[in-house]
């Protein structure tokens, strides 16, 4: 049983990661800031000016949505878990990213402005959203079987949409629409509404965070047990999406962090929610800002899509943990 | 303890239950009330857990209502019934992984405000239920390394942390061996005598059945059902008709055993 104290030390030593992750993000890159110059340079007292504008005006926004998103993806996806009491589900598995994929392909086709695609990318998420959750909900039952089928078939539609524009796209617009694809935070430079969104739904989701615990023993457990099921699935699926919708919209389909940070605060934590959430908005964060790093150093000057990092980092920790875990079971 | 012993903890009014075309009941008038124990007989497929599922208030009957402590589940809300009636359901999943002493204490749920976190008191009472159904020294095992027999009586410990004051037992001896049987219905025998609960539930022996309830409800299958103190309603001739197979029925000192012919 977790209690409250080790919670809040857990929690104190991830933000303590996240803190040093942002610092870690100032610090590093073409010009190099030593960390001991980082804080000078973030609060303008002292340090060259040129320190002070590389790290304020380009790697501070940049690493705080790359957290924000993180965030947003590894909490949407630790919802979405508990939601279908599946712990295969990411917070792509329901069609949103999909939607959101297309709306930006199309953007980018028609040769918009970033505004133009975000607004297309967010559209599509939200549409998507609507279409899943009117076709699995229509008739009043609700099931995580049909749910999931659902959600399924539209990303499978979205998939054939965007292989589609891909194929008639033309040779100079395909490197961002793949680039787009991959996830990619070099593009969006106001981390605001990502942080907003990210600390909105904490704020809603962690009040619920002991009946999310009792959700994911089953909807009839917890209804018997004092929960409003249909109400608490409904606000899980809405507030889910919407992470996701931020997120995607502003960073792309960044893979691995929906699916896997959850599942790596889960092996080290517990399944209580109540840990749960924070920890994995605050690992999920973390892991997206140091995949970034690594993205726009590892072969600078040119940069890699970070969906491709987050992967290349997240696959071991979590077959390390993985293999840790069964042994003690087995033990 | 018991305010009013003539108040009923459950009550069913014209209640009618039907699934998937077929009847389970019609016109069902039920009241259980605290020290009542009843047996809920009838075939695969009679609708018994279907039935237990509305008393427990997760579907809604075709007709009539279901009042528990004289008031609806729409009017209680799911918190407030949470500490009137506990459920046992039939099946079981889990998902993820989870100690067994997380998994009895998810009972504490309802007696919990919404900030609070499980107290030194919560996981004595979850381990005192862990202590009565024979899962003392399981608290760390993680749920999905337990048998089935282990795993049913991990769900009666968290139906006892829950505490309610009925219990709506679907087959709650299911995968259990034999002693494990008599001393799960003794614990719900038990809380029935000295606590004032409510039991019903769901029992495939009717042995079992007369040994240790007081009423029961014979699900024929065909939309009727039949209702009463268990001496005058189980019988061989009542059970002959119930499972379509002839019995006999035994007598051994106060215990009536029914053996198929």
């Amino acid at each position: 049983m977790p209690t409250r104290r080790r919670a809040f030390l857990i929690l104190a030593a991830l933000a303590g990661l996240a803190l040093l992750s942002i610092a870690l993000a100032l610090s590093v890159g073409s010009i190099h800031v030593p960390l001991a110059d980082v804080g000078p340079a973030l609060f303008g007292n002292g340090g060259d000016s040129l320190n002070g504008e590389v790290v304020r005006k380009l790697r501070l926004p940049r690493a705080l949505a790359g957290f924000a998103c993180g965030g947003l993806l590894a909490l949407a996806g630790a919802l979405l878990q508990v939601l279908l009491r599946n712990p295969l589900a990411d917070p792509y598995v329901l069609g949103i990213s999909g939607g959101a994929g297309v709306g930006a392909l199309l953007a980018l086709l028609l040769g918009l402005s970033l505004v133009g695609v975000n607004g297309f990318a967010f559209a599509g998420a939200l549409g998507a959203m609507f279409v899943v959750f009117g076709l699995a909900h229509g008739d009043g039952s609700w099931t995580q079987t049909r749910l999931l089928l659902t959600g399924v078939i539209v990303a499978a539609g979205c998939g054939a949409a965007v292989a589609l524009m891909l194929s008639i796209a033309p040779e100079n617009k395909l490197r961002g629409m793949l680039f787009w694809l991959m996830g990619d935070l070099s593009q969006n430079n106001d981390a605001r509404l990502p942080l907003a969104v990210l600390v909105g739904v904490l704020i809603v989701a962690l009040p619920f965070a002991r009946e999310l615990n009792l959700l994911a023993r089953g909807a009839d457990t917890a209804q018997t047990l004092g929960v409003a099921v249909g109400r608490l699935r409904r606000g899980v699926y809405l507030v889910a999406s919407l992470a996701t919708a931020a997120a995607v919209t502003h960073a792309g389909s960044i893979g691995f962090i929906g699916l896997i940070v959850p599942h790596l605060v889960r092996l080290a934590t517990g399944n209580d929610q109540r840990l749960l959430l924070p920890a994995s908005a605050l690992a999920g964060g973390s892991l997206l800002v140091v995949a970034d790093t690594l993205a726009r150093t590892a072969l600078a000057p040119q940069q890699l899509p970070v969906g491709v990092l987050t992967a290349l980092i997240g696959v071991p920790v979590f077959l390390f943990l993985l293999g840790r875990d069964g042994r003690r079971r087995s033990a | 303890m018991i305010a009013n012993p003539a108040a009923p903890l459950l009550e069913t009014r014209r209640l009618a239950v039907s699934i998937g075309g077929k009847t389970v009941c019609r016109e069902l008038d039920l009241a259980l009330r605290p020290g009542e124990r009843l047996a809920i007989l009838g075939r695969n497929g009679a609708g018994k857990s279907t039935l237990l599922s509305v008393l427990a208030g997760l579907r809604a009957p075709q007709v009539g209502e279901v009042r528990l402590d004289g008031a609806s589940y729409a009017e209680l809300g799911p918190r407030a019934a949470a500490k009137i009636r506990g459920w046992l359901p039939q099946t079981r999943g889990d998902a993820f992984a989870s100690s067994v002493l997380e998994t009895a204490l998810v009972g504490r749920h309802p007696h919990l405000a919404r900030w609070d976190w499980e107290s030194a008191q919560d996981a004595r009472i979850a381990r005192d239920a862990l202590q009565a159904v024979g899962l003392a020294g399981f608290e760390a095992r993680d749920v999905q390394t337990l048998s089935g027999g282990e795993r049913q009586r991990l769900a009666v410990a968290a139906l006892l942390t829950q505490a309610p004051r009925l219990f709506l037992l679907d087959e709650p001896i299911a995968h259990l061996d034999l002693n494990h049987q008599i001393a799960m219905l003794d614990l719900f025998a038990g809380a029935a005598r000295d606590c004032g609960a409510a039991v019903a539930m769901v029992l495939h022996e009717p042995g079992l059945a007369c040994r240790f309830c007081d009423r029961a409800l014979l699900i024929h299958g065909d939309g009727t059902c039949e209702l009463g103190p268990i001496a005058d309603v189980v019988n061989a001739d009542s059970l002959a008709r119930l499972y379509a197979h002839p019995l006999r029925e035994i007598r051994d000192g106060d215990h009536r055993w029914f053996i198929p012919a």
